[in-house]
């Protein structure tokens, strides 16, 4: 696969240890206790949406769920609440993976910041219904900072897919 | 089915359809919050999956740590020194205060034998730190830096200098999550000191909370104090919780009564988790008791 549709390099397949590897170090920044600091993005959701995006045959729903379930315990959050909505925003993510590669970074960022609102929109209609309390509205910040990320963070997952520019100058075509 | 009959080659099956998964998915994500938010089942597998996620809590917690001690390292002297003439200023007090509780409580005790009445219950009780707020935006917890290790145990109050700030609802090996008194899930039996009416206060979400099931006929008051009743066997009783600040009695059978918390809840730093050393018998059953 290219990284962008215009770029005539080709990326070597991307390696599964790699993927879980970069959930698992995205977990790890969700961990970090921010307290009420509006704005942190949900890394875990970037993470998965970014894998979800491009490898749609390896990372999809089952991985969400997994995922969801570690950050739901991490975060002492609702058993099921983040899990519900990596799910949602895992199938979404298989589902746009076709049509999103051929924009460039921002409008591919247009596509995703929908979804991860969507997530959180899900999260919050959960734990209002089980009688939480409103967190108030910049709680849908993260959303935007996560797709201002967007292709910072795809650039930064895609490097190691990268191969050196071999140059042959023998070769017919 | 292709049209001769034949299944279609293997290669391209891929399990169920995407859409079929998603729901099975979603599905059992909703049994889950039932389960987790209503039933309270799941403690179980929420300690399971800690081994998995714990190393990796306490590997992210050390930025925070290291913030937090640099903030105190850098303080500047005139704070500190500030702080040392309040603190000396709150010691004085205290100690006179405790001197004569010390006389009070033998008396108490004295008294309590000559009447033949049960002693006070035995308390215990652990400092801890609060290392930050709990990072789920829809409850109002705090992180305390004691944990089973030290002897904390779910259930336990937490005070500070002026009062309950809230109950210890999980833990952790060497952290537990405090849930505030702020909380719109968490409540606490209180009684008024000035005559020992009882109620229930809980949180509404801001910095108020309501006494609930009192009647409107009840004397109390703008002003009245309010303790821990201890009637709930896990609270120690006599803790102070909260000042009534507005008491409307124009609604119908029970009166609307607001309270604002005498703890700093939400500012505290250092507090005490306090708690019964022993818990009380349980209560009598229908055959064992025998009206």
């Amino acid at each position: 696969m290219q990284p962008t549709h215009r770029s005539r390099r080709i990326l070597l397949p991307v390696k599964l240890w790699f993927v879980y590897l970069s959930l698992f170090v995205a977990l790890g920044l969700e961990y970090i206790p921010t307290g009420r600091m509006p704005g942190v993005p949900d890394w875990v959701a970037m993470v998965l949406a970014v894998w979800c995006v491009r490898e749609p045959l390896h990372i999809g729903m089952g991985v969400g769920f997994v995922f969801g379930l570690l950050v739901d315990v991490g975060l002492g959050a609702a058993m099921g609440q983040h899990a519900l909505a990596y799910v949602v925003l895992a199938y979404l993510c298989n589902n746009i993976s076709r049509r999103v590669l051929w924009f460039p970074g921002w409008q591919q960022a247009l596509h995703v910041l929908p979804l991860l609102l969507l997530a959180q929109g899900l999260m919050m209609i959960v734990r209002l219904l089980a009688g939480a309390e409103f967190p108030g509205w910049s709680y849908f910040l993260s959303s935007f900072t996560g797709a201002l990320l967007w292709w910072p963070v795809s650039l930064l997952l895609l490097l190691p897919q990268y191969q050196p520019v071999e140059r042959d100058d023998n070769r017919p075509i | 089915m292709s049209l001769v009959g034949h299944q279609p080659p293997p290669i391209f099956k891929r399990g169920p359809a995407p859409l079929a998964r998603l729901f099975a998915f979603v599905a059992i994500c909703l049994v889950l919050l039932v389960a987790d938010l209503r039933l309270r089942y799941l403690e179980v597998v929420r300690n399971g999956l800690s081994v998995v996620t714990y190393p990796l809590q306490m590997a992210a917690s050390t930025p925070a740590d290291v913030v937090r001690n640099a903030s105190r390292y850098f303080g500047t002297l005139i704070d500190v020194q500030l702080e040392n003439a309040e603190l000396r200023r709150v010691q004085l007090g205290a100690g006179e205060r405790l001197l004569r509780f010390e006389q009070l409580e033998r008396e108490n005790a004295e008294l309590r034998g000559l009447l033949e009445m049960s002693q006070r219950v035995q308390t215990k009780s652990i400092a801890a730190d609060i290392l930050y707020n709990a990072p789920d935006p829809f409850a109002r917890k705090v992180i305390l830096d004691r944990g089973a290790q030290q002897g904390v145990e779910p259930g336990l109050a937490v005070v500070d200098a002026y009062g309950v700030i809230g109950q210890v609802t999980r833990v952790h090996p060497i952290q537990s999550e405090v849930t505030l008194l702020t909380d719109r899930n968490q409540s606490i039996p209180v009684s008024v000191v000035r005559n020992g009416v009882r109620g229930v206060l809980y949180g509404v979400g801001r910095n108020i909370l309501e006494m609930r099931h009192v009647l409107a006929d009840v004397d109390v008051q703008p002003g009245d104090t309010l303790v821990t009743s201890g009637l709930d066997g896990v609270f120690v009783p006599g803790l102070p919780v909260a000042r009534i600040t507005r008491v409307d009695r124009e609604t119908d059978a029970f009166a609307r009564i607001d309270c604002e918390p005498l703890a700093a809840i939400e500012r505290s730093v250092q507090v005490l988790v306090v708690g019964r050393a022993s818990y009380p018998p349980p209560p009598p059953t229908d055959d064992a008791g025998g009206r």
